[in-house]
């Protein structure tokens, strides 16, 4: 099968089998994941069919038609974007097999075990140590900005399995599961009230061998899988214009003529331009990869949707006045989801200073535009070459 | 939703073009002629216009053109930008044969135009922005009165498109009234004074429509001529930091320094969106005066600061008449007023979008 008329054929002979509106949810995606129309370019047996990525768009929109649920992406983001890709590539037969389908499925939540209280830009560095026992490893140490960790049945994890070779060659990486008693999860509340995030603490943290990902002390190499994922995630998103952050400024802007100042339409202007090109920015990214030119510009889309999310948010709070002094609510709460839109102005203020941080800081991702883009020189580096227990902490 | 990639024909295109330029239009021989009296390279103009038939690109085939559209006028702009090569191509090729196709009567003037074989300006000033007014010149008796500024190119323009006060654009013979260059901030794109004494002129249609048709290809082509002298700044910045050394290191691994071409290098992505999709625009008709104000009120500074980041990096060589930055940072910043400053072309977005100023 090549071509999208046999996948929409396919596809509509699935939802023939299995009508949406008699089948319950839960089993019509387990039927849908082992017709090979979950992730069409994935291989048979695993939930695809080993198309081409851009083929699942025909899958989508006869799924859609027909009213059929979806796994809620949003909500399982981690195990989609990130784990999924990782336990494709480096998974063994059987790891796959269990794994993948109930995380597409959504029946099973994945989190993100990566950055530590002393591993953030310099992730390599992290300390979290895993001791082998026999047909285990005992997993000690403390992760944190784990969103969904109170959710997820699973967590990639790497941890230091070789404190005496240098940083990046003494890790490895693994499947945790987050229900062993040794895995204790507290939520980190943040400036916006919310508790978005956890801190997680892993003491005596048994993991199967079986779950290894990879070789022992190859994690960084994995890891790299998870992290380049990450950063494809965040650049894929059509937008309709001002389907952003500017949206809700502008319509301010126009219900709200006494708000007006001439330096606030200045810098709503500007900004609005911005928001617009970075728009077309992303649109012709999106173009490249249809056509299957993908181009370096994806690395460049985060930086630029952070900055403006925050100026964006901050000229709104401004324009608002007397309401900008007030906020929604500092209620903690634990949110499933994170809207970088939604709520209030405050809120969205306050969340977007996040956005220059998560998912890489904003100087580190200036660094790799300039060395895996441009080609320029790396800073000389002092910790090449050093075992990990004798680096600077 | 717009075309923002380039298809095969347009890479094609550029190739051809970029090859011709690296060939004929070296930066050393730009700052030599731009010292001399006729600043202006014809024969490299003959080579593009009679030899690669690119001056008609915007016209029809049955009136004499190549029946392409903005989209590839626009690559053979980013070339012409990237090499600041002093031809009058966006000001015949674009403005003037815009004009003339706006114009019910062109009559042999656009065929002429689109071989390359004559050189047309519209003569008004280089600033104006799409909407803004513009000057005329007074028609008594017939005849043609009055004094123009700021008009790009003039000097080697075989004929003038000359708004006159009864809302006429009248074709003046170059030979028929007095072109008094002006010393230009860029000496690639000079301006001239035009002054009409009783010159006779053939009228070619109304002014209004053909000096707005004309003045927004102007301003949406341009971006594209501003993302290639972004593109040069940034890409010789990146060649000059990684071949200099100091403190023992090659400069260009200094993250102060990094992390500026960093952004510099997103600017110029945004900014060929952008240009993209005014080209695009311009050439399907949808949505043209939003793309084309978009990408102006994003372009100028982009280019600008390109320009002005590349001086500075380079040290003390950028402030040196010998490198060719100094052509860029006068093409950029000249081409900031040129056809409307980046906030005229806000101002004029805050209508288009209803965002009204309080």
């Amino acid at each position: 099968m090549t071509d999208a008329a046999e996948l929409r054929d396919r596809t509509r002979e699935f939802l023939a089998a299995n009508p949406p509106a008699d089948t319950a949810r839960q089993d019509f995606l387990r039927a849908r994941f082992d017709a090979g129309l979950a992730w069409v370019h994935f291989p048979e047996g695993l939930g695809g069919l080993g198309l081409p990525r851009s083929l699942q768009a025909v899958v989508d929109a006869e799924l859609e038609g027909a009213g059929a649920p979806d796994n809620d992406p949003r909500r399982i983001g981690i195990g989609l974007g990130m784990a999924a890709p990782t336990i494709l590539q480096y998974g063994t037969r059987e790891q796959k097999e269990r794994f993948l389908r109930p995380l597409w499925t959504g029946e099973e939540v994945w989190c993100q075990l990566f950055s530590e209280p002393g591993a953030g830009s310099d992730l390599a560095a992290l300390g979290t140590r895993a001791v082998r026992e026999g047909e285990h490893w005992v997993v000690d140490g403390q992760k944190v900005w784990t969103s969904s960790a109170h959710l997820a049945r699973w967590a990639i994890l790497i941890a230091r399995t070789d404190p005496d070779v240098p940083k990046h060659r003494g890790i490895t990486y693994f499947v945790c599961d987050m229900t062993d008693p040794g895995v204790e999860v507290r939520p980190l509340r943040q400036i916006t009230g919310e508790a978005e995030f956890n801190e997680v603490f892993l003491t005596g943290v048994r993991v199967p061998d079986a779950h290894r990902l990879g070789e022992v002390g190859d994690g960084w190499r994995v890891a790299q899988t998870t992290l380049n994922n990450e950063r494809v995630a965040i650049g894929g998103m059509r937008l309709p214009r001002e389907g952003g952050m500017i949206g809700p400024v502008a319509r301010t802007w126009r219900e709200r003529p006494e708000l007006r100042t001439h330096d606030l339409h200045q810098r709503l202007l500007k900004l609005w331009v911005e928001a617009e090109v970075a728009r077309l920015t992303g649109e012709r990214l999106r173009q490249q990869l249809v056509a299957g030119q993908p181009g370096p510009e994806g690395a460049g889309m985060k930086l630029g949707f952070a900055r403006l999310n925050q100026e964006i948010s901050g000229l709104e709070v401004e324009l608002r006045g007397e309401e900008g002094l007030l906020y929604d609510d500092w209620t903690m709460r634990r949110p499933e989801l994170v809207d970088f839109t939604g709520r209030d102005a405050g809120y969205r203020y306050l969340r977007s200073k996040g956005n220059s941080i998560e998912g890489g800081t904003s100087e580190v991702l200036l660094n790799i535009v300039a060395e895996r883009v441009l080609g320029l020189p790396a800073e000389p580096r002092t910790d090449k070459d050093v075992a990990w227990k004798d680096l600077a902490r | 939703m717009s075309d923002l990639l380039y298809s095969e024909e347009e890479e094609a295109l550029r190739a051809a073009v970029r090859d011709l330029l690296t060939d004929h239009c070296d930066a050393a021989g730009v700052i030599a002629r731009i010292e001399t009296d006729t600043p202006h390279d014809l024969s490299l103009w003959k080579s593009l216009a009679e030899g690669m038939g690119l001056a008609g690109l915007l016209v029809p085939e049955d009136r004499g053109g190549q029946g392409a559209t903005h989209r590839e006028t626009a690559v053979v702009l980013e070339e012409l930008g990237r090499a600041v090569a002093p031809v009058p191509y966006l000001t015949s090729a674009v403005v003037a044969t815009e004009a003339l196709l706006a114009c019910a009567e062109p009559g042999d003037l656009l065929a002429e135009l689109a071989s390359g074989r004559r050189i047309g300006a519209l003569a008004v000033g280089l600033h104006t922005a799409p909407r803004a007014a513009f000057g005329t010149v007074r028609l008594e008796g017939g005849a043609l009165y009055g004094e123009l500024t700021g008009i790009a190119d003039a000097a080697v323009a075989d004929v003038l498109l000359v708004p006159a006060d009864d809302g006429e654009l009248y074709a003046v013979e170059a030979g028929a009234v007095t072109v008094v260059p002006q010393t230009s901030l860029d000496l690639t794109r000079p301006l001239a004074r035009v002054v009409l004494d009783g010159a006779p002129g053939r009228r070619t249609g109304d002014a209004e429509p053909a000096v707005r048709r004309a003045l927004r290809a102007g301003a949406g082509l341009l971006a594209s001529e501003q993302l290639g002298s972004a593109e040069w700044s940034l890409k010789e910045t990146v060649r000059h930091l990684k071949d200099r050394t100091q403190f023992n290191r090659p400069v260009g691994g200094f993250q102060a320094l990094k992390h500026r071409l960093a952004q510099l290098w997103l600017e110029t992505v945004n900014l060929r969106a952008a240009a993209r999709n005014a080209a695009d625009a311009l050439s399907t008709g949808e949505d043209a005066d939003l793309a084309v104000t978009v990408a102006q009120s994003y372009a100028a500074p982009v280019a600008v600061r390109a320009a002005e980041e590349a001086l500075q990096l380079h040290g003390g060589i950028g402030m040196t008449w010998e490198h060719p930055v100094h052509l860029h940072l006068k093409r950029a910043k000249a081409d900031s007023i040129a056809f409307g400053t980046a906030g005229a072309h806000r101002e004029a977005l805050a209508e288009l979008v209803d965002l009204r100023a309080p």
